[in-house]
């Protein structure tokens, strides 16, 4: 990867509110430089959801909506039906994909919805201050899992991309990550390829990004970085879960 | 001109939707009010536009958001407990600046409650349709052609205003068939809006629809500008139609269908020589304030007949203020009141102001 | 005629919206202000099936039939439902081939036509309900014979062209009935 020195012109010039050693602002940059690499920020309609990433609207140049929690796959939906000739996306963290807006998520990506969603899978709700989110592994703290999460009452974690890869309707399904070079790389790639599907109209696209949050973690930065790659990426394993592949559908 | 035709208050609902431009419907099904989906889902795919069987009320009403927010026409119909489940998005809606048309068939409640026409959803509709500080535009037609001409007109202002408008029907305007002319119609203008997010193109700086303004100093500013707003609103967009109003010593106030109720109860009365009229809001929000206190003079009393336990009645005695006596008679859970037992009411009020 | 109220009542499957809706459209050809009322939701599927149809020269206030002028009743648990409700010096009208009861109210004219028989024999099953529109025409009038037929057209969609024959022929038995 070239890395530069100047930020992407799909990126605003507002500051990240993010905490320190967050990877929101890398997955933010490497989706800015997708859109600048394929020329589609002048049609680019971005979705910003509930949670950490709720500014999202503040840091993309494109054309931004804010969503309900939750619902930021029907106002995907609303877009693109609208606009069919824009690119859409949603950007959206564990806990508004999968927890709150599960239902408006499985039923987009049945539709084939031709959208892009990329989400933030850190294991625990960050803006609200550390509690549970349904990526939370078994037996993490958090604060609203003070002893632990205890499967047997507060249920197991999801697995998104294996969950969503059933359905006939997605066209992309990756999960990645972006704690050394090699794996941003990766990253960059697959949410290329995702506004690739979506601009040839192969329909509903995921990309899961496992990441990190040493603030409600209670971690350092680095060993932030280290507890993922020791904790969540055995239960949230990397790969392609579903593709349907460049050629015609 | 178009031709007269008969046909059902929810079918008419769709086809005025379509003659005002609107090409995008999304929605959920729910007795009384399906046939709106269903004439939306057999016209649209023909002439070009959209209709999406959502997979609840909830992404409905977010898929109108972003269509909406996208800036194109657009709508969604449903019954009571879909706009329950739609609280959340019309807030949203209302506090992104966006406009839309939404329809609420109304069935009796509060729960699952019945499929019966109801009334009972003026306060949700009017004062507490979901959280924060905002109004909808709320339109209350009593007839199929009136609701025909009402969806056009919730259309435009909504796109004036910048807001979401409501077509308040119920069961029975939406099941009833009567002769209806369709207006001429527009092509839709999807085009104009230079707030919405349809892609910048290079061309402006890039557009944001949002509700989120974490300064409460902003937030109040945003919502006072909101509240200016609705002041003119209320000033010019006001609508009733008054019934042998002039001459009355008793006042009937009801919208749509029982305001149909009442016009029959007050001819019978008015055979019996008792001097009673009718003011019938149209919008419900705006109220009519205006006409119903310019005949607080010569009206000894007025009576809010509603198919609820007594909702629009609070408005009513907010605007007469204990000037002279306001009374009520309702029927809820879906049934609904006779003309007769609207006429026993009107005789026994009459008894006292003689 | 100013103001008639008619109530149609009888099974899911027998046509009562379809009588109500040729009347309906009939009345709008005649420029008579009008309205037609279904009864909806699960009554709808298989019990009883009823219409209110209001024909005036004035606005039609209640469109719902509390009190019909004309009761047109094609069953017997629509005949012991609303028999009471119609006015004094009102009319039932009744399918005798169904409801074999008579009715028991002095205050009021009853018709018997022997409807889903008289559509049986002449090669018209399921066309009881338009035999008894065209008794309900011959006893009230409720507009001119061409707007009946005009209304007809109107109400029968143009997939289903080949049935407003049988339909035209079962009004003409029950205005001869």
């Amino acid at each position: 990867m070239t890395v530069k020195g100047e930020r992407p012109h799909a990126l605003t010039d507002a500051p990240f509110h993010y905490c320190p050693g967050c990877t929101h602002g890398i997955v933010h940059r490497l989706v800015a430089e997708v859109i600048d690499e394929l020329g589609i920020e002048g049609k680019t309609v971005g979705v910003a959801s509930v949670g950490c990433s709720v500014f999202t609207y503040n840091y993309f140049n494109c054309d931004m909506v804010q969503a309900p929690h939750g619902r930021a796959p029907a106002v995907a939906t609303g877009v693109k039906r609208a606009r069919p000739d824009n690119v859409v996306f949603t950007y959206q963290g564990d806990g508004d994909l999968a927890a709150i807006g599960m239902g408006e998520t499985v039923h987009a990506a049945a539709r084939g919805e031709n959208i892009v969603a990329i989400i933030i899978n850190n294991a625990i709700y960050g803006m609200t201050g550390g509690q549970m989110a349904p990526t939370t592994l078994p037996g993490q703290v958090t604060q609203t899992t003070p002893y632990g999460r205890d499967v047997k009452s507060a249920g197991n974690p999801i697995r998104v991309c294996e969950l969503l890869s059933s359905l006939d309707g997605v066209a992309l399904a990756e999960r990645v990550t972006v704690d050394c070079v090699k794996n941003v790389r990766a990253a960059k790639k697959a949410i290329k390829k995702a506004f690739e599907y979506q601009m040839a109209g192969k329909g509903y696209c995921i990309v899961e990004v496992v990441s990190t949050c040493p603030t409600n973690w209670g971690m350092s930065p680095a060993d932030a970085i280290q507890w993922l790659r020791d904790n969540m990426l055995p239960y949230y394993p990397l790969g392609v879960y579903k593709d349907v592949g460049e050629g015609e559908q | 001109m178009n031709e007269k035709v008969l046909m059902k208050g929810n079918e008419a609902i769709a086809e005025a939707a379509i003659a005002a431009g609107c090409r995008h419907f999304f929605g959920y099904p729910i007795t009384p009010q399906t046939e709106v989906a269903a004439y939306m889902s057999k016209r649209m795919p023909k002439i070009g536009g959209v209709y999406l069987q959502a997979e609840s009320e909830v992404a409905s009403i977010n898929m109108v958001l972003g269509a909406g927010a996208a800036g194109v026409r657009v709508m969604t119909s449903t019954s009571s407990p879909g706009i329950s489940l739609m609280a959340e998005g019309i807030s949203y809606i209302a506090g992104s600046d966006v406009p839309c048309l939404i329809v609420n068939v109304q069935r009796g409640g509060p729960g699952l409650g019945g499929i019966q026409p109801s009334q009972a959803d003026y306060f949700q509709a009017t004062k507490s349709t979901a959280h924060g500080d905002f109004h909808i535009l709320v339109f209350a037609p009593s007839t199929v052609q009136e609701t025909v001409d009402m969806i056009s007109t919730a259309f435009e202002l909504g796109d004036k205003y910048r807001m979401p408008a409501m077509v308040l029907s119920d069961g029975m305007l939406g099941q009833m068939m009567e002769p209806v002319v369709l207006p001429e119609a527009k092509e839709p203008d999807n085009d104009s809006k230079d707030w919405a997010v349809s892609g910048h193109g290079g061309k402006r700086e890039h557009n944001v629809v949002n509700s989120l303004y974490i300064n409460p100093q902003e937030l109040e500013d945003l919502v006072k500008a909101r509240f200016e707003r609705y002041e003119v609103i209320k000033e010019n967009h006001q609508m009733a139609e008054e019934y042998l109003a002039d001459d009355a010593d008793i006042i009937i106030v009801a919208y749509g269908s029982s305001s149909r109720v009442s016009r029959s109860a007050i001819d019978a009365a008015r055979k019996q020589g008792i001097k009673v009229g009718m003011i019938r809001p149209i919008t419900l929000w705006p109220f009519p304030e205006k006409v119903i206190n310019k005949h607080v003079g010569h009206a000894k009393a007025f009576l809010s007949v509603e198919m609820s336990m007594g909702q629009m009645v609070d408005d009513v005695r907010l605007v007469v203020n204990g000037r002279v006596p306001v009374e009520f008679y309702g029927r809820t859970g879906g049934v609904i009141p006779t003309p007769n037992e609207v006429l026993e009411q009107i005789v026994r009020i009459n008894g006292g102001v003689q | 005629m100013s103001d008639l109220n008619v109530l149609f009542a009888g099974f899911g499957g027998q046509g009562i919206l379809f009588a109500g809706k040729v009347m309906a459209y009939a009345a709008m050809i005649e420029g008579k202000e009008l309205s037609w009322l279904p009864s909806y939701g699960p009554e709808m599927r298989g019990g009883t099936a009823s219409c209110s149809v209001c024909i005036s020269d004035k606005a039609i206030g209640s469109p719902l039939v509390v009190n019909p002028d004309v009761l047109v009743v094609m069953n017997l648990p629509s005949l012991e439902k609303f028999e009471n409700d119609v006015v004094p010096g009102g009319l039932i009208i009744i399918d005798s081939s169904i409801v074999h009861k008579k009715v028991a109210r002095t205050d009021v004219n009853v018709v018997y036509v022997d409807a889903s028989k008289l559509a049986e024999d002449n090669g018209l099953k399921g066309a009881a309900n338009m035999v008894m529109l065209g008794r309900l025409f011959k006893e009230t009038g409720f507009c001119s014979a061409e707007n009946l037929d005009l209304g007809l057209q109107k109400s029968v969609p143009a997939r289903k062209a080949n049935l407003l024959d049988s339909n035209r022929k079962a009004i003409a038995l029950g205005i001869e009935s």
